[in-house]
Parts: C-alpha cells; sequence; structure tokens
C-alpha cells in the first residue's frame, strides 16, 4: 500500500487541471495509461469468466425451455448482494489474498446474472415456429441452436454483454478498496491522504472509462446485430427504454 | 501489508461466529439503523422528484428522449466516483451518501414511471375523457392505476438496489454495514465482522424485496392472476 502512496505525487494543493496536465502522472507504475489498463485488464478477465460460466448454461437452459425461475431470479439475487462484501470476503479468503484476482472474481459473479437472463430470454424467446421450421429442414439440435436460435437471439446477447461489461468496467474501481489496482486506487489514495485533488481526478477518471465503455460497447452492440434484425432508430429506442424497466436492470456499484 | 497477512495466517478467525453477532448486537444495530436511514432516505428524496418529473416529461413530449437518454449515461457512473465527485461539496457526512443514491434511485423510478404511463393504452384514456374526466382525473384515476405495477417494480428495483450501493459509503464514513465490512477487512481480515455485515446486508435487501412485492401484489387486486411481472 505505502508505494502506492508514494506514486501518488499529486500534493494537496494542486488543482485538478495542473494534476491532469502534469507529464508525471501519465506514466510510469502508478500513471493513468498503466492504472486504466490494470482496470480494463480486471475487467476483461472477469468478462471472460463469466462468459465461460454463464454462456454454456444459458445457451443450454434457452435451448431446452428450461429453468426460468433461475434466469428470471438470478438478476434478484445479484442485486441483493453488496459487491463490496463480496469483494472483501474473496480478498480476506487466504488462498485467494488482496489485489486484483479477488477483484476480478468479484465482478465475474456479478456479471454472471445479467449475461445468464439475456442470453436465455434472447434463446428461449425464438417463436416456436421457426424452432418447428428449423427442425423440419432437419437441423439437429446443434445446428438449430448455433444457425437459427443463436442469430435470432443476437440482439438480446449482445445487450446482455453490453450491460454486463459496462457494470464490470465501472465496479473495477472498487479493487482498489481490497488493494488493487485500477483507476480506483487514486480515488482511495486520495482519501488516505486526505487529497481533495486525487479524489476528484480519480472520480473523473472512473466515471470517463466507465462511460467510454458504454459508447464504444453501444456501437459494438449495432455492428454484432444481423442486418435483418436492425430495425433503425424504433428498435434502439425500444432497447433503452427496456434496459432499466426489465427485472435485469443493471447496478451501478 | 506483512502484519496484516501473519494475523490472517491464525487459525481462530471463523467466518461466522454467534460469539461476534452476541459481543457487537450494538455495533450491529447501530450499523443497521444507519443502513435503513440512508436507504430509505434516498429512496424517499428519489421518489420525491421521480413523479413531478415524470408528470412534466409526459406533459412535454420533447423532453422524452433526452430525459431517457440521460438516465442511462448518468445510470453508469460508478458509484465510487458520484460519491467522490460529491464529497468535496458536502463532506464526510450522510448529506454526500444520501444525494448520490438519491440520483441512482431518481433514474430507475423515473424510467419506470415514464414507460408504465407510456403503456397505458391510449384506447382506454379516450374511453375516460369520453366519460367527461379531465385530465387531471385521468392522470390519477386511470393512468396511474394502470401503471401502477410497473411504477412499484422500479420503487422496488430502486430500494433493492440501494442497499447493496449504500455499503460503498463507507468511503466517506457513512455506509452501514458496509462500514463494518470495510472496518473488518482492515482489521486484520476479521472473518466473523465481515461475513456477518455482507448477510446482515443481503437479509435487509430481502426483507425490502418481500416487503415491496407484498405491496404491489395488495395495491394491484386487478393484475392478480394474469401473470403480470
Amino acid at each position: 500500500m505505502a508505494e502506492h502512496a508514494l506514486g501518488a505525487r499529486a500534493g494537496a494543493g494542486v488543482s485538478v487541471i495542473e494534476w491532469f496536465t502534469d507529464p508525471a502522472n501519465w506514466s510510469g507504475p502508478n500513471g493513468i495509461p498503466v492504472r486504466t489498463w490494470e482496470q480494463l485488464a480486471m475487467s476483461l478477465a472477469a468478462m471472460a469468466l463469466a462468459l465461460a460460466v454463464a454462456m454454456p448454461i444459458a445457451l443450454t437452459l434457452g435451448h431446452l425451455r428450461k429453468g426460468v425461475f433461475l434466469a428470471t431470479n438470478i438478476g434478484n439475487i445479484g442485486r441483493a448482494v453488496p459487491t463490496l462484501g463480496v469483494l472483501v470476503i474473496l480478498a480476506s479468503i487466504p488462498q485467494i489474498g488482496i489485489g486484483n484476482t479477488a477483484a476480478a472474481l468479484a465482478l465475474a459473479l456479478f456479471a454472471i446474472p445479467p449475461l445468464l437472463t439475456n442470453t436465455f430470454r434472447g434463446i428461449a424467446g425464438v417463436d416456436p415456429e421457426v424452432r418447428d421450421a428449423a427442425a423440419g429442414m432437419g437441423m439437429g439440435s446443434w445446428r438449430a441452436l448455433s444457425q437459427v436460435e443463436v442469430p435470432l437471439a443476437m440482439p438480446l446477447i449482445a445487450a446482455g454483454v453490453r450491460t454486463a461489461t459496462v457494470q464490470v468496467v465501472a465496479t473495477a474501481s472498487l479493487a482498489a478498496l481490497v488493494g488493487g489496482g485500477g483507476l480506483g486506487r487514486y480515488v482511495v489514495d486520495g482519501y488516505a491522504l486526505q487529497n481533495n485533488t486525487l479524489i476528484i481526478a480519480g472520480a473523473i477518471l472512473t466515471a470517463a472509462l466507465a462511460l467510454a465503455t458504454e459508447g464504444v460497447l453501444a456501437l459494438a452492440q449495432r455492428w454484432a446485430t444481423p442486418r435483418g434484425l436492425r430495425t433503425g432508430r424504433s428498435a434502439g429506442h425500444a432497447e433503452l427504454e427496456g434496459a432499466l424497466v426489465m427485472e435485469d436492470a443493471p447496478v451501478p456499484r | 501489508m506483512s502484519s496484516r497477512a501473519v494475523v490472517a495466517t491464525q487459525a481462530e478467525n471463523p467466518w461466522i461466529s454467534w460469539d461476534y453477532i452476541a459481543s457487537h448486537t450494538d455495533a450491529l444495530a447501530a450499523a443497521a439503523r444507519e443502513h435503513v436511514f440512508l436507504t430509505l432516505s434516498s429512496v424517499l428524496c428519489a421518489l420525491l422528484l421521480a413523479f413531478p418529473l415524470a408528470v412534466l416529461v409526459r406533459r412535454y413530449r420533447t423532453l422524452h428522449s433526452p430525459v431517457l437518454a440521460l438516465s442511462g449515461v448518468l445510470y453508469t457512473i460508478p458509484s465510487l466516483a458520484l460519491i467522490s465527485l460529491l464529497w468535496p461539496i458536502f463532506g464526510l457526512s450522510p448529506l454526500t451518501v444520501i444525494i448520490a443514491l438519491t440520483t441512482y434511485a431518481l433514474l430507475v423510478v423515473l424510467r419506470n414511471t415514464v414507460v408504465g404511463l407510456d403503456d397505458v393504452d391510449e384506447q382506454v384514456l379516450d374511453a375516460a375523457r369520453g366519460m367527461g374526466m379531465g385530465e387531471r382525473g385521468v392522470l390519477w384515476r386511470v393512468e396511474v392505476p394502470l401503471a401502477l405495477p410497473t411504477i412499484l417494480a422500479g420503487i422496488r428495483i430502486a430500494t433493492v438496489s440501494t442497499v447493496g450501493m449504500v455499503t460503498v459509503g463507507a468511503l466517506v464514513g457513512y455506509g452501514g454495514f458496509g462500514s463494518l465490512i470495510l472496518s473488518g477487512f482492515q482489521q486484520n481480515f476479521w472473518h466473523a465482522q465481515i461475513f456477518t455485515a455482507t448477510a446482515a446486508c443481503v437479509l435487509l435487501a430481502i426483507v425490502f424485496e418481500v416487503l415491496l412485492h407484498g405491496l404491489e401484489w395488495l395495491s394491484t387486486p386487478w393484475a392478480r392472476g394474469r401473470g403480470r411481472a
């Protein structure tokens, strides 16, 4: 922890603008590029783990149309559990230890509900007549799933991935509370050193990264949607409104 | 950090300890009071702001898309960042936490209220007007009751999310059970305190979830048995 504190160069009395324009804050192990990369690396690891766990379960359950209860209620469970608690519990297990590993595991756990719910809804919601048609054309389970159901469910699957990723990138800022890195480091060090500049600069950086992730993924989501399912403004609009009204509303942490 | 690691390896550090609960009832009760206070004040402030805003958005349709888009953008800002941005203004006070959490709760309730009101069938409104109801009567006696399931679901989601987010308030000294979680971590990975406070937080969220589900059920007798979410 000591080296983090020393690395936080900005002294009290430096304005936020001066802090951002100081080249010293843009290089080294406590520089903005390294801290940003730490946060993204943690998020990528968490998403890879969450996708590996959630997708096989959601695709199987969705294809078989079983487990509606699990898929619709896991979001409620995820909402009720405090991220900070899970993060601290994992970091307090000696085999895991403090730092980025504990954070990535906690983030992965909270990314599973939106992935599972959206993918399940997308696959299970495919029109039964379309499924019949696929079976009638002689498609087996695997081909029907991979060539018919997944493409048709892609808008919802992509929405789930986007929700989960934005939530993970935003929440990764809490890693600093358990001795991890990332942009939250500035905020947590700022509180420890009673340095307003550091707190505000860190808050701006974590917020900016979350917003940038949301923006990039909104574009990627459009790109990932099969052309035939893109219906221009109206679809984007419906998705926007639906996002928080549904039970799988993302949770800022 | 090394001193922590040494203590953490000691054998006597159970996750579940009745002794801890029995000997810390006062601290747990104080954390519970603070947690409930922060949750309820945030959600109530959000409700007081959300309904007038929702009615306003309904009256002036041009506000519709910008408000929904803005609420989505604000919602992606991490609570750590929002609390920290408010901290220089409001300092180490419950207000810092309440204002940040009010913002998030407001977005959910506003969104659900606007969408719930939007979903009311236009023909029903025509019928109400045809029966001679004024705008106010249509709003309060037709639109709001029909939108109630969606509005109440928004309040429930906002409340349960707020219970979890209160913990981040530990950063500025007002985090309810979150303060116990964080101080347990800082006191040589005190498993009993960390686990008890986390479990208590989950329990509190479940209590709110059940109570608000009950309220939804009681206040929308016409929706029962129709399988509406």
